[in-house]
């Protein structure tokens, strides 16, 4: 449904975007993450066409967004960053307005109102005009204009920003449910937002894209993936935790112990070979049961979005800073 | 030709929701009626016609307009509206022209209500009603002039007092370079033909020969390519700030 290919943008020297290559399908919601001053915004605002790429290009449901800018538009959605609306509207005649513009009239029109209205959750502020409207309404009146005409494909710019938890969980609800019929991307920088909405995710910085996968395979890039942790109950184990820890060190699967904590003693033990995180579980429940530890606790870490994010992102940032010395 | 109409009225709502347009036509109303009748001499002239009453508009069009214009397109880019209009399925062309409309409808809503004033002499007198009617067909032309080259001052920035300033100063140069005092000034050293070049840019020397009541397809002409060239520069504007 989208296909950019190699999408650039430059101000003057600065390279914003440098060559942006991905694909998002129908029923795929795509989350677009990256520190601040990445280049997100400047991707989508290139891929909905306000501003004009410098190289490269973006196809939305077969229409390239430069040469049939009318059609590729009619498809889309956008929410631009911070949900601009005209101030002096009021919320019905803001939305009447934005299907207007999509080609709905009369009842066709009332209808998307309607719909949008409902699902947006609007209904108390419909003709209160925009600018006496707290952050959350605003920003959700110009949610209800971006899928007014049930457009297939929907481009979020951080739609989530602003609003309060409540608010926050509705929305997101809002998005896997249409992630389901419409191909989505929205970028964000908060990390349990990817988790729980995206199917897929990319992590861009400074202009190129650094990550491209599942939540679930990003988290694995994380280092303490498929680590195990373990936690004896109360009472001190025989030798204290240092015979627990050279104990568990002595297993052939084990590359590393770390005490987390101890009392009630915690390690966080890593396997020797990657992806061996049920190996490395069954030969320490046999060395508890061998012992007699009781165990209150063993599961494997998932990995952490935010440490992926981090490992990723923050070297390059350091190193540009030194260039540009 | 649907997406213009559509932007025509939300633009309109717009004029309308904010003092905007109440003041501007007030405004313009009062102003007028106190040059006309005031400084213009109207009843002192014991002639039938509107001659002191559209000898002022050049003037007060000069402040008026520009005031109208001016958060045309530097609002929009202001408070981030741009971005949400311009991804809309409609051209920059459609965008551009629905907002020219609207503001030039809030100009000639004004210019109608004058109509007691038309009222007035056609009480006291027997007036040329067809000069009239040509006073007004220039005025309004006048009129789009000015706020197309509002349009262009407020595509370049999004600060409205600099594009007010700033179509005030163009506009000013359009009415002095036909205006008697400075042509005047200019036979003095120029030659004859130029002085008629310069002054063939003026508004004035234009507004007054329609206002004459003759119809020349050559002063209609240049309203309409001021307007246009304004308005293409407007486009350009905006591309330009597309393409960053």
């Amino acid at each position: 449904m989208i296909q950019v290919r190699n999408l650039k943008k430059t101000f003057g020297p600065k390279v914003a975007v440098g060559g942006v290559t991905f694909k998002v399908e129908k029923g795929e919601v795509l989350g677009f993450l990256g520190p601040n001053g990445a280049g997100k915004s400047t991707t989508m605002r290139m891929i909905t066409g306000f501003i004009l790429p410098t190289a490269g290009e973006a196809i939305i449901g077969g229409f390239n967004i430069v040469e049939h800018p009318i059609e590729a538009k009619r498809l889309m959605g956008y929410l631009p960053e911070n949900a601009p609306s005209y101030a002096d509207m009021t919320v019905a005649g803001f939305l009447g307005f934005a299907a207007e513009l999509r080609g709905l009239s009369g009842s066709a029109k009332k209808k998307a109102v309607d719909r949008a209205v409902e699902m947006c959750f609007l209904e108390n502020v419909l003709h209160q005009s925009v600018e006496t409207l707290s952050k959350g309404y605003r920003h959700r009146t110009c949610f209800a204009q971006s899928i007014i005409h049930d457009p297939e494909v929907l481009i979020l710019d951080e739609p989530t920003d602003g609003l309060d938890p409540n608010q926050k969980h509705e929305v997101r609800t809002l998005i896997r449910k249409m992630g389901q019929s419409k191909a989505i991307i929205f970028s964000t920088h908060i990390l349990e937002e990817v988790e729980a909405v995206c199917s897929r995710a990319i992590i861009i910085d400074r202009g190129v894209i650094v990550a491209n996968g599942t939540p679930a395979e990003l988290k694995a890039r994380s280092p303490q993936a498929g680590a195990i942790t373990l936690r004896l109950s109360g009472g001190e184990p025989a030798g204290g935790t240092k015979a627990v820890r050279s104990k568990i060190e002595n297993l052939s699967a084990v590359e590393q112990v770390t005490v987390i904590s101890d009392s009630p003693l915690t390690l966080r033990v890593f396997a020797r070979k990657n992806n061996a995180s049920s190996e490395l579980a069954a030969a320490l429940s046999d060395l508890a049961s061998k012992e007699r530890w009781q165990l209150t606790e063993l599961h494997a870490e998932e990995g952490r979005l935010d440490e992926v994010f981090r490992n990723i992102t923050l070297p390059d940032t350091k190193s540009a800073g030194k260039e540009n010395q | 030709m649907k997406p213009i109409l559509t932007i025509t009225k939300r633009e309109l709502t717009g004029y309308f929701a904010s003092p905007v347009a109440f003041v501007f036509i007030v405004i313009f109303l009062m102003l007028s009626g106190f040059f006309t009748f005031m400084v213009g001499g109207f009843f002192e002239r014991g002639q039938a016609s509107l001659e002191s009453f559209f000898a002022w508009h050049p003037w007060l069009y000069l402040f008026l307009v520009p005031a109208v214009g001016m958060r045309m397109w530097s609002e929009e880019r202001r408070l981030g509206t741009l971005e949400l209009l311009l991804t809309m399925p409609v051209t920059p062309w459609q965008a551009i022209l629905g907002k020219f409309f609207a503001a030039w409808l809030v100009v000639a809503l004004a210019l109608g209500l004058t109509f007691p004033i038309w009222l007035t002499v056609n009480y006291l007198g027997n007036p040329d009603n067809g000069i009239i009617l040509a006073g007004y067909l220039g005025s309004f032309l006048m009129g789009g002039a000015y706020l197309s080259i509002t349009a262009m001052t407020s595509a370049m920035t999004r600060n409205q007092v600099v594009a007010f300033i700033v179509s005030v100063v163009l506009s000013l140069f359009l009415i002095l370079a036909g205006y008697p005092p400075v042509t005047n000034l200019l036979t003095a050293w120029a030659s004859p033909l130029l002085v008629d070049a310069i002054a063939a840019f003026s508004v004035m020397t234009h507004f007054e020969s329609i206002q004459k009541g003759v119809i020349d397809s050559r002063d209609i002409l240049y309203f309409l390519s001021v307007i246009v060239f304004s308005l293409f520069t407007t486009g350009v504007i905006v591309r330009t700030h597309r393409a960053g």
